[in-house]
């Protein structure tokens, strides 16, 4: 699934140069680990809600290549029947509640997930996704303390992935070197975890849903991790300094996570190559796909404003 | 007919709700054992119990973006906004959000949210307090603005939002909660987008909305005194709006006098002109006239703060203006 996404943001990359892919572009390349190892322990009624770079979350929930491509692509195919863009992937079959493009809204969103399944006597995590940038604004600190003095079984996971867009998190965020602490201003456990070790992550996850799931009420995590490109695709991200962009190559989560298959002894060299081989052509598969597929028709631009 | 007040309307409406729909509750500040800022869920806390009356914290973008959450979840949520004003710090949720979500997911999700609030001036509390943002709400699409300026029309228009499944702003005055009015007892609903013509005659016709719906009767009793008979339109909702019964009068009156609260320029007045003159131009003997707030914040000061709202006297000068021309 890693190699999936990051295979699939490469596809991305080189449509957008192709103007297939218009508007915003935020890939996940490098924080794959984050996706793949935190909604991989969710069971499927669980809720997923997360920010705009969200194709990695997408993907790991289990909506097709296929279907987020020619979303992205504007067509009437894509999970979002081209209606949302990158931004904006939603597929209410895998309760994945959406994509959210103004920072820190989806936070107030997932915390009324979280409620309704409270009120409802319903078994099920919200697990809320959110950038660095997201803990300055408003509504990161109003969910925070509604869903402790409510106490909601949400999870929000912090990708600090060290920038908020350009600025670095050192400059905007008084407490940037511990950012799990600020959830226990509020009561809420703070965790802090790998963001390159899909492993770690997983472990993790697995023991807060077991908490969460317990009527404990929620928790908060911050996963270290980078972007290896720049924030969007028009960023050549020259803020950053080579020093740490080496740093962090040398942590990328996918060869990482390869080369301790290999130690295990539970993958091949060849095994490895197979998947690559398999994800190539799936990514060229949904690439196809997305172009082939018709763009919405004059008349969907009216449909779903409000129900019919 | 029963007589009930505006604000026992709204209690009835909302007990209705929480009595015939299980996935129906509240959510705002103070609505609980403090029993509303305007004391309108005034013993619900009691009767209905916490877990169906929330009391919030002070927080409006995490409880109306907890009600969209909730919504999507398939959950009925009513959230009150104290007042309109604090609506701007749920911006985000309202606008971004709530209004977007069915549009953006390509039809896959509902937010059959209703976000109650408090819309006007003329209580004495300054500028902060005092705003009618109503016609703001009315620009975006995917909300529905619902804005009744009688109990009848409270009680009936808030029976067809909680059926709705897109979000819904229901924006109440602060000066009609003591108001009073006849209110049938058969369960009757009032539909979106059909507006109310409170009064007829046929020399012009007055649009508005909210409790200027109210000053604008006044005004035309007025000027029945002076032999001028208005037909006065309530719009009743902003989005949808009912053009059609607007048009209409104009057609046959020829002269149109619009009335709102809020300051003019850039107001939803604007709007209403604007598809008068495009509708019904050829009809009209005078230009369309507008009457509305001051352009100034809401001074506290009681006499500085009825110069800046509109009153009947006012409103009558407007229509004496447009039929003599």
């Amino acid at each position: 699934m890693m190699r999936l996404i990051r295979e699939f943001e490469r596809e991305c990359e080189r449509q957008y140069t192709r103007g297939n892919i218009r508007g915003f572009l935020h890939v996940y390349t490098g924080e794959e680990a984050i996706a793949v190892g935190a909604i991989s322990t969710l069971a499927p009624e669980d809720y997923v809600v997360t920010h705009y770079r969200d194709h990695g979350q997408a993907l790991a929930r289990g909506l097709s290549a296929n279907a987020v491509m020619a979303e992205l692509f504007g067509k009437a195919t894509g999970c979002s029947k081209g209606k949302g863009g990158s931004m904006h992937l939603f597929d209410a079959s895998k309760n994945f509640m959406g994509g959210y493009a103004i920072v820190g809204g989806q936070l107030p969103i997932a915390t009324g997930l979280a409620l309704a399944s409270l009120q409802k006597g319903e078994d099920q995590v919200s697990l809320c996704f959110m950038g660095d940038g997201a803990l300055n604004e408003g509504e990161f600190h109003e969910s925070m303390n509604l869903a402790a003095v409510w106490n909601l079984p949400v999870i929000f996971f912090c990708e600090n992935n060290l920038y908020g867009m350009g600025a670095p998190s050192a400059t905007t965020l008084a407490v940037h070197q511990q950012m799990y602490k600020l959830a226990e201003a509020y009561g809420i456990p703070g965790h802090r975890v790998d963001g390159n070790d899909v492993l770690a992550v997983h472990d993790l996850m697995r023991e807060l849903n077991r908490y969460v799931r317990g009527g404990n009420g929620p928790v908060f995590v911050e996963a270290q991790t980078y972007r290896l490109q720049g924030h969007s695709i028009a960023d050549p991200a020259n803020y950053r300094p080579a020093e740490e962009v080496e740093y962090w190559r040398a942590r990328d989560p996918i060869p990482r996570f390869q080369q301790w298959l290999m130690a295990e002894g539970l993958a091949s060299e060849e095994e490895i190559a197979q998947i690559d081989a398999a994800v190539d052509e799936e990514v060229v598969a949904a690439a196809e796909f997305a172009e082939s597929s018709p763009f919405p028709e004059p008349e969907d631009l009216y449909a779903g404003v409000y129900q019919d | 007919m029963p007589v009930i007040t505006y604000r026992e309307a709204v209690a009835q409406a909302l007990r209705e709700a929480l009595d015939e729909d299980s996935r129906v509750f509240l959510m705002g500040e103070d609505i609980g054992p403090y029993g509303g800022a305007f004391a309108v869920t005034k013993g619900f806390w009691d009767q209905y119990g916490q877990e169906r009356i929330k009391d919030s914290p002070l927080s409006e973008s995490a409880i109306v973006g907890a009600g969209v959450g909730a919504a999507m979840a398939g959950l009925r949520p009513i959230v009150e906004l104290m007042t309109i004003n604090f609506s701007l710090l749920a911006m985000d949720q309202i606008v971004n959000h709530a209004a977007k979500i069915r549009y953006m997911s390509g039809d896959q999700f509902s937010v059959p949210l209703v976000i109650r609030t408090v819309t006007g001036g003329g209580a004495s509390v300054a500028a902060t307090h005092s705003q009618s943002f109503e016609g703001w709400f009315a620009s975006v699409p995917g909300l529905h603005v619902v804005v009744p300026s009688t109990p009848q029309d409270a009680l009936g228009l808030f029976r067809t939002c909680r059926d709705l499944n897109d979000p819904v702003i229901f924006i109440e005055h602060i000066l009609l909660y003591g108001s009073q009015g006849e209110v049938p007892d058969d369960g009757y609903k009032i539909p979106l987008g059909q507006a109310e013509v409170t009064r007829t005659g046929s020399d012009v016709t007055i649009v508005s909305f909210s409790r200027m719906a109210q000053v604008s009767l006044a005004a035309a009793e007025e000027l029945a005194q002076e032999g001028i008979q208005a037909d006065v339109i309530d719009l009743r909702t902003l989005r949808p709006l009912d053009a059609d019964s607007m048009v209409e009068s104009v057609r046959k009156t020829h002269r149109a006098v619009v009335v709102e609260e809020a300051s003019g320029l850039g107001g939803f007045g604007g709007e209403i002109a604007s598809q008068i003159q495009e509708r019904a131009f050829d009809y009209l003997d005078a230009p369309v006239r507008r009457v509305a707030g001051e352009e100034v914040p809401m001074p506290y000061s009681m006499p500085l703060e009825r110069l800046a709202i509109p009153d009947a006297q006012k409103v009558a000068q407007a229509v004496r203006e447009v039929v003599r021309r």
